[in-house]
């Protein structure tokens, strides 16, 4: 019994030892830290990388209290959040590691395909109720959004809704799969996911930031070359004195094998 | 002797158990109603914010409600507010770091005031939005908003939740204990008759073999976890409820109603099922024995027998349905709306608590605007249970 525990607590020890670090926030980037830990952790047995996912504002929360090495996000750091790491002495360090396109999707039996910025912002605030203000069919539009507490939520409403809030009452869906379910059944439906959901369920509509000279596309091509309005960047967060702890694995990310990971899994490339 | 002290130190052990459950609950009580309690406290303004306009603005003092309508630009005029004539202009504090360079601000950002009070000293128009510790407050030509508490009215009878809307968040829950009440109550009355119908079924009419093959299963309906229920009610129910009734969005208030009617069949059947075989033999063979048929019987003997029972079937399946949250989180369509009708998307307590409390700062506004609704939806379940107990200790023989 005794050798079992002097035999565990080596264990422990060794383990901390090596670098352990661990990484926490959001779902979206989730997919990305995942493959990259699993793919890293290969070719660095020593290694030990964990990743856990919660949301951007767990993450950054975690960060703060010091239970994360790094926090991933898919929105930029708040001013307060900056500012409290500030106060507890600390510089933090911001990495893009890739970006992602936001998606306007709507149901594959509705004949809309273009919209503009203001038009999709008069119908998540509630002024664009039925699809043939917006050249469709005489058809009740549907609007879901996200929960508030998510990222992409906070990302869409500052990109596309220019800081406004939705409509009270708007249906909001706990994840990205639920919404594309609920899409995919609604004809009248309209909601927003990463590119990286979009299938064959649902349609993605082309969109325009130019008040209608200019309808794009959401793809990876589009996103890529800066055409495609509505993409933000994804971040590693982490301190300024962990940096020799993390920067191994920030580093295999950036290299041209973790934004292959990137490309894989349906995010656009930082080169 | 061994036999007497253990027998002391078992009954030690039992009554300090039973202690160590009451201090919990006790405990779990005082947490959720002084967390809750908290906000009330709270000004209706994001904590750590404030709202600056030029001190020229005769405007004085802004409900929240009207600092959203601000916000999301449905007021664009300071007229409208008691003000003068001029449109409003809308300023963050993220605005600032365009208009001057970090070195500017001072690496601490211990010129930001200053640079903050100039923005809006030369500006009639503006209304600014910025954290407390950079606040101008000092400086010439800046005036500070005055903003209320949150009142027990808006929590109540506000109609509106945006939880993380700036600078003023709403905390109304009405739509969401209206949205719990009717989801419930449609459940069932959905339930309810189909319930008792199989318990009927099961303890007057179905033979043993059927019985015994058939309780098991019922009971194993309340083993699925809930989760599994949503999405089965998401994937069939939402697709079957919109195609019957032609309504343009299959998550409504029905489609929540006939989940959480499934969820709480189990529970109705086996306590009313156990209330009516609990009949005395006696009583329903005098019954026989004075001519009546098997169908009498059931209906003026089990039935009336029973009754105590089968209101606490009823009561415990209110319960059950009141405090599902995974399955309606899924199907209801999660809008914070004042239900009108049946079709409706509705939003209820605890899918509101499980979808944002993960979320919501610690300690923040939102987070006790959940853990009030926390107490809410306790007090709502301890008057149901505290019903049920009543009614299942009524012997009622009256009626017979």
């Amino acid at each position: 019994m005794k050798k079992l525990v002097v035999l565990s607590l080596g264990v422990v020890f060794a383990m901390s030892q090596s670098n352990a670090q661990k990484i926490k926030g959001s779902e979206t980037v989730l997919p990305i830290t995942q493959k990259a830990a699993e793919l890293y952790i290969k070719s660095n047995p020593k290694s030990n990388v964990s990743v856990t996912g919660g949301g951007s504002g767990v993450g950054i929360a975690a960060l703060i209290g010091g239970s994360t090495d790094i926090a991933q996000a898919s929105r930029k750091m708040k001013f307060d959040e900056r500012q409290k790491i500030q106060q507890s002495g600390n510089t933090v360090k911001e990495v893009i590691i890739a970006y992602d396109a936001l998606a306007v999707i709507i149901n594959p039996g509705n004949k809309v395909t273009n919209l503009t910025r203001e038009q999709v912002e008069g119908i998540f605030t509630g002024k664009i109720k039925n699809w043939k203000e917006v050249g469709g069919e005489d058809m009740k539009v549907v609007p879901y959004s996200r929960e508030t507490s998510s990222g992409t939520y906070e990302f869409f409403k500052e990109s596309v809704l220019k800081n406004k809030n939705p409509m009270s009452g708007i249906m909001s869906m706990p994840a990205n799969g639920a919404i594309i379910q609920s899409v995919k059944q609604t004809k009248g439906a309209i909601a927003y996911v990463g590119l990286a959901y979009v299938n064959k369920d649902v349609k993605a509509v082309h969109i325009s930031y130019d008040k209608g000279k200019t309808f794009v596309e959401p793809s990876v091509k589009n996103a890529i070359n800066k055409t495609y309005p509505i993409v933000r960047p994804l971040y590693f967060y982490y301190l300024k004195r962990h940096e020799a702890k993390v920067k191994a694995f920030v580093d295999y990310i950036l290299s041209p094998a973790g934004q292959q990971i990137v490309g894989d899994v349906g995010y656009v490339t930082v080169k | 002797m061994f036999r007497k002290i253990s027998n002391i130190i078992v009954k030690q052990l039992l009554t300090f158990s039973g202690a160590i459950t009451g201090i919990a609950i006790l405990f779990i009580s005082i947490f959720l109603f002084k967390e809750g309690l908290g906000l009330f406290k709270s000004p209706a303004i994001e904590e750590g914010y404030a709202l600056f306009v030029n001190s020229k603005n005769i405007v004085d003092n802004l409900t929240a409600k009207e600092i959203k309508e601000v916000f999301d630009s449905e007021i664009t005029n300071w007229h409208e507010l008691g003000g003068e004539d001029i449109e409003i202009r809308i300023f963050r504090i993220d605005e600032i770091f365009q208009h001057y360079s970090d070195e500017e601000l001072g690496e601490d950002y211990q010129f930001l005031p200053e640079k903050l009070a100039e923005v809006i000293r030369e500006d009639e128009s503006i209304v600014a939005f910025v954290p407390v510790e950079f606040a101008p407050a000092q400086h010439v030509g800046v005036k500070e908003l005055m903003v209320d508490n949150i009142t027990f009215s808006d929590y109540f009878a506000g109609k509106e939740w945006l939880p993380t809307a700036t600078p003023a968040p709403l905390f109304g829950t009405l739509p969401m204990f209206l949205g719990t009440l009717l989801v419930s109550l449609v459940a069932i009355l959905f339930a309810l008759p189909l319930g008792l119908g199989v318990a009927i079924y099961l303890s007057e009419l179905a033979q043993e073999r059927i019985r015994k093959f058939l309780k098991p299963i019922i009971e194993l309906l309340a083993g699925i976890p809930s989760v599994v229920y949503g999405f089965f009610g998401l994937v069939v129910l939402a697709p079957l409820v919109q195609k019957t009734f032609n309504l343009p969005v299959g998550e409504t208030a029905l489609t929540g109603s006939l989940i959480l009617a499934i969820m709480a069949l189990p529970t109705i059947i086996s306590v009313a099922e156990d209330a009516m075989r609990n009949t005395p033999r006696a009583m329903r063979e005098a019954s026989l024995a004075l001519g009546a048929t098997h169908w009498q019987t059931i209906y003026k003997v089990v039935i009336p027998y029973a009754k105590s029972g089968i209101s606490a079937a009823v009561v415990l399946g209110i319960g059950r349905a009141i405090g599902e949250t995974m399955a309606v989180l899924m199907v209801t369509g999660n809008a914070a709306l004042i239900p009108t009708s049946l079709f409706d998307p509705i939003r209820t307590i605890p899918a509101t608590i499980a979808a944002e409390l993960g979320e919501a700062p610690t300690g923040g506004a939102h987070y006790q605007a959940l853990f009030l609704l926390g107490c809410v939806l306790f007090l709502i379940t301890m008057v149901i249970s505290i019903t049920a107990e009543m009614i299942s200790k009524k012997k009622n023989y009256k009626d017979m």
